[in-house]
């Protein structure tokens, strides 16, 4: 069997072979524990460390001292939570959120909260993008730390960051920011977007899986509890062995996505736009979730009425894409940013989660599309939901007996 | 995840899509499930003048597994009395597409969509005694 | 030619488990993924737990995968309300994971005190948290954790070992040391850095130091670096297989020990050590002082463990030994690998006595 076309790169990206190669010589020639202060192997090892940090920074526009390396975007995001709140908990317990977040981010807020914390999940509009004035409304003397994603995993919107940033900077509350579907993909700026705190992840940007980094203002200074304890690394704020080779990876890996970032975003736009139009052009009641605008270029999440999601997958089975976030594939519960979008449940069902990436050809795009298309109608076909939408049937007037 | 190839032809090849006659006396529907849970499934069968069924459709929504369950009861209905059919348990159906456990619940939709329609027939049947 | 000798801080990558990675990394898929490459990227995560089991004699258990030991040792000593008594020689990813921890004395041969333990644990309540390392990073010295596990089994605790120093030194048994749980770090056995494990009994359920997705059991939640997990895999399988090389590696350990002796003064000497590692002083030579002297002659050594801020301390480990302070601050670490040689070893002796006569010059 030939190999499935790969159009999940929101679930995660191919580390890009120019990364392996970075990568490699420090998985065996400079093998070194960059910890290791007595010899050159440690020294060449904490080279390649600086080295990477220093890209890291660059492509966030700050300086290599504020950037932390973690196992990942899901470590970055606890520590930022817990470590805010574990140190400035004590005056300020409030925590803001917002319900669309990642599982890590609200996973740990709920951690929080049964700590004692207090946590505000906000909700979100139609379009998947927070209110500015609940935003506002929400934070109070007592709130320490903001925490919005910029763009959403399952839906790819963008988030307004920098007008959250700047409502965060005039009331002084700190603003953390999951990063790790927009870093590489869009322009990010620390200073001009006043984010305080910002999680990276090494896969979703082509880099390796097992590393990411926690940007960590230093002007005004962020103190943040560890989370994980040992030899005091990172300035004591993440213990454990730094693996040299990851952090190159990353390191490479942001380099290379800060040069060619507006040569893919543009390609990646023709992409998602050629398949919705040759989607809609075949399909009718084809939704696109999500704001139309404010979205990543090659990110797409559509629902097919009548047609389950998982089912669809089924059908298209040479097309790698998901339904739903990956995380939470395996359950058979519709996804919960759609719902937090106001999407009914049965529309929710529908939903196909599609992204382009580095390696996507237009070749694929139109394979993809046509395939696509031919299933939905084969299972439009088959669905007793799509005739009773045909025959004018108001589906919520239906008594379904739920099971 | 792996499918068995019974599953994987039931869902590419599926028996018996489509409908029959709603109003007919001699046509039962079964409609269940839900959309909010994933999978509705339609199933329709029809009787013959010695009470076996002849003829049996289906439309669903819902994931392979849910395709896979509700094409096979069509063809296993079919000749059957509607005792018989009544009688056809989730755990066949399961057993039969080797549904994994995690798609048990495509398999007792399947069985409670064939009582749905059995019952709707012999209460059509009943009403039209009565009238 | 450069020489090295600090193989506890970090082992060089397997060619084998070089070869699995760059493999794997020509494969794209987020284990979590329904779709093919999830799977397939599944296929490794899967296949390395079977391993992680077979191979430590762990049947029964669950296997999490973590960045490394640190996170592995936080993992376990933190994921279990209870009282935890460590050993007064743990790793500093042990020593800090838990505030408040009871500390277990050891012996001036670095074993921990079995009599001590008893006693505190005595009052402990039932379920507390037990963690003795399996093999010291500094001594080499190999703990009697079986003993500290049917000990604390009879008053009803549970038992933690960072195996992270062992594996693939020794043969390494999680069932026949009885433990309920163990941590393991890849690259201190030629697998790559930035993947470890907690091995932990099958009905055992830890409060997660990391949330999320519900991965690795809910326990740990993060995407498996399927890659790095691979690798781990087969350099695992690797070392297992070839364990008979510290065979050899001991006899070139014995072979430094009897130059240096007596002159210098090796720690532990006397109690059961993994074959690798000496931890040695040099009477008249502050460890720093032996730092510099050896890196100019090329041979890379340490001091303790690599995590410390660069500053040269005097070893907590040795601390807790009762060691003469004067001696500590000028003891050193030598840790050999399977592929260290009979030449590097030799080169290394005559270092040891250039210094140390020029040490003993100094003095007069």
């Amino acid at each position: 069997m030939t190999k499935p076309i790969y159009l999940d790169y929101q679930a995660t990206t191919p580390c890009d072979p120019r990364v392996v190669e970075k990568m490699l010589p420090y998985f065996t020639e400079h093998f070194g524990n960059p910890h290791s202060r007595s010899h050159v192997y440690g020294w060449d090892a904490e080279d390649a460390v600086e080295d990477a940090r220093a890209k890291v920074a660059s492509i966030l526009k700050v300086s290599p001292k504020e950037i932390i390396f973690t196992s990942g975007a899901t470590e970055s995001n606890n520590l930022a939570l817990k470590g805010v709140m574990g140190f400035y908990g004590k005056e300020k317990p409030h925590l803001i959120t917002c319900v669309t977040e990642h599982k890590c981010v609200l996973d740990t807020a709920r951690h929080l909260e049964q700590q004692g914390y207090e946590v505000t999940y906000l909700p979100v509009k139609p379009n998947g993008l927070i209110d500015l004035d609940e935003l506002k409304a929400a934070i109070t003397d007592k709130t320490a730390l903001v925490s919005i994603m910029i763009a959403n995993n399952e839906i790819g919107v963008i988030q307004p960051i920098a007008e959250i940033g700047q409502i965060c900077r005039e009331r002084g509350v700190f603003f953390h920011t999951d990063a790790a579907q927009a870093v590489g993909k869009i322009p990010l700026d620390m200073d001009a977007m006043n984010i305080d705190l910002l999680s990276v992840s090494g896969h979703k940007v082509y880099g390796p899986k097992g590393v990411g980094a926690l940007y960590v203002r230093r002007k005004p200074r962020v103190r943040l509890q560890a989370l994980i304890n040992g030899g005091g690394q990172e300035r004591g704020m993440r213990s454990g062995t730094l693996s040299p080779a990851l952090c190159v990876g990353l390191g490479e890996a942001c380099a290379l996505a800060e040069k060619e970032m507006d040569f893919e975003g543009k390609r990646q736009k023709e992409f998602a736009d050629l398949f919705t139009s040759m989607v809609r052009d075949e399909l009718a009641e084809v939704v696109l979730n999500g704001d139309e605008k404010h979205r990543l270029a090659g990110s797409l999440n559509l629902s097919f009425a009548g047609v389950e999601g998982e089912g669809l997958m089924m059908g298209i089975n040479n097309l790698a894409v998901s339904s739903g976030s990956a995380c939470t594939s395996a359950s058979l519960e519709p996804s919960y940013v759609l719902r937090a979008l106001g999407v009914d449940e049965e529309m929710a069902h529908t939903s196909l989660r599609i992204s382009f990436g580095r390696f996507t050809t237009e070749d694929e795009v139109r394979t993809a599309a046509t395939k696509i298309i031919q299933e939905v109608k084969r299972l439009r076909e088959m669905s007793p939901l799509w005739e009773m939408m045909q025959e004018g049937i108001d589906l919520k007037s239906i008594q379904w007996a739920e099971h | 995840m792996a499918y068995s190839n019974m599953l994987i032809d039931h869902y590419e090849h599926p028996r018996n899509v489509g409908g029959l006659d709603k109003d007919s006396p001699n046509v039962g529907t079964g409609l269940v499930g839900a959309p909010a849970c994933g999978d509705v499934m339609k199933l329709q069968i029809e009787v013959g003048e010695d009470g076996t069924i002849t003829d049996a459709k289906f439309k669903t929504f819902g994931c392979g597994s849910a395709i896979a369950s509700s094409s096979l009861v069509t063809e296993w209905v079919k000749g059957k009395t509607l005792d018989e059919a009544k009688s056809i348990r989730n755990t066949e159906i399961a057993q039969h597409l080797s549904l994994p456990p995690v798609k048990i619940h495509c398999s007792m939709l399947a069985e409670d969509a064939i009582k749905a329609a059995v019952k709707d027939l012999q209460d059509k049947k009943a009403k039209g005694a009565a009238a | 030619m450069r020489i090295y000798l600090d193989y506890n801080a970090t082992a060089p990558l397997r060619e084998s488990a070089k070869v699995a990675l760059l493999e794997a990394y020509e494969q794209v898929g987020n284990p979590s993924s329904a779709h093919t490459y999830g799977r397939h990227a599944r296929s490794y995560v899967d296949h390395a737990r079977r391993i992680i089991q077979d191979k430590l004699n762990a049947p029964g258990t669950r296997v999490i995968f973590t960045s490394g030991g640190t996170e592995a040792n936080n993992l376990a000593l933190r994921g279990l309300t209870a009282s935890v008594f460590i050993s007064a020689i743990e790793h500093s990813a042990v020593r800090n994971a838990q505030e408040g921890a009871h500390i277990i004395p050891v012996s001036t041969d670095g074993i921990v005190d079995l009599q001590g333990m008893e006693r505190l644990l005595q009052d402990a309540p039932r379920g507390s948290l037990v963690s003795v390392m399996l093999a010291n990073n500094e001594t080499g010295v190999i703990e009697p954790v079986q003993d500290v596990a049917r000990l604390a089994k009879q008053h009803g605790h549970l038992v933690h070992t960072d195996a992270v120093q062992a594996v693939g030194k020794i043969p390494v048994s999680f069932r026949e040391l009885d433990v309920d749980m163990m941590s393991i770090s890849a690259h201190k056995f030629g697998g790559p850095m930035g993947v470890g494990a907690l091995i932990v009994r099958g009905d055992l359920q830890l409060d997660p130091v990391l949330r999320g997705g519900g991965q690795e059991f809910g326990m740990r939640s993060g995407t498996v670096p399927a890659p790095m997990v691979h690798a781990l895999d087969v350099a695992l399988v690797d070392a297992i297989a070839h364990l008979s090389d510290y065979d050899m590696v001991g006899k070139l350990r014995d072979r430094i020990e009897a130059a240096i002796c007596p002159s210098g003064i090796v720690h532990s000497q006397a109690v059961p050590r993994v074959p690798n590692t000496i931890c040695a002083s040099m009477p008249g030579a502050e460890a720093q002082l032996q730092l510099m002297a050896f890196d100019l002659a090329g041979i890379a050594i340490s001091v303790g463990s690599a995590c410390s801020s660069g500053k040269v301390k005097t070893s907590s480990i040795l601390k807790a030994m009762g060691v003469d302070e004067t001696l500590a601050s000028q003891a050193v670490r030598i840790s050999l690998g399977y592929n260290t040689t009979e030449a590097e070893v030799d080169q290394f002796i005559e270092e040891w006595h250039k210094i140390y006569n020029n040490a003993q010059k100094g003095k007069s």
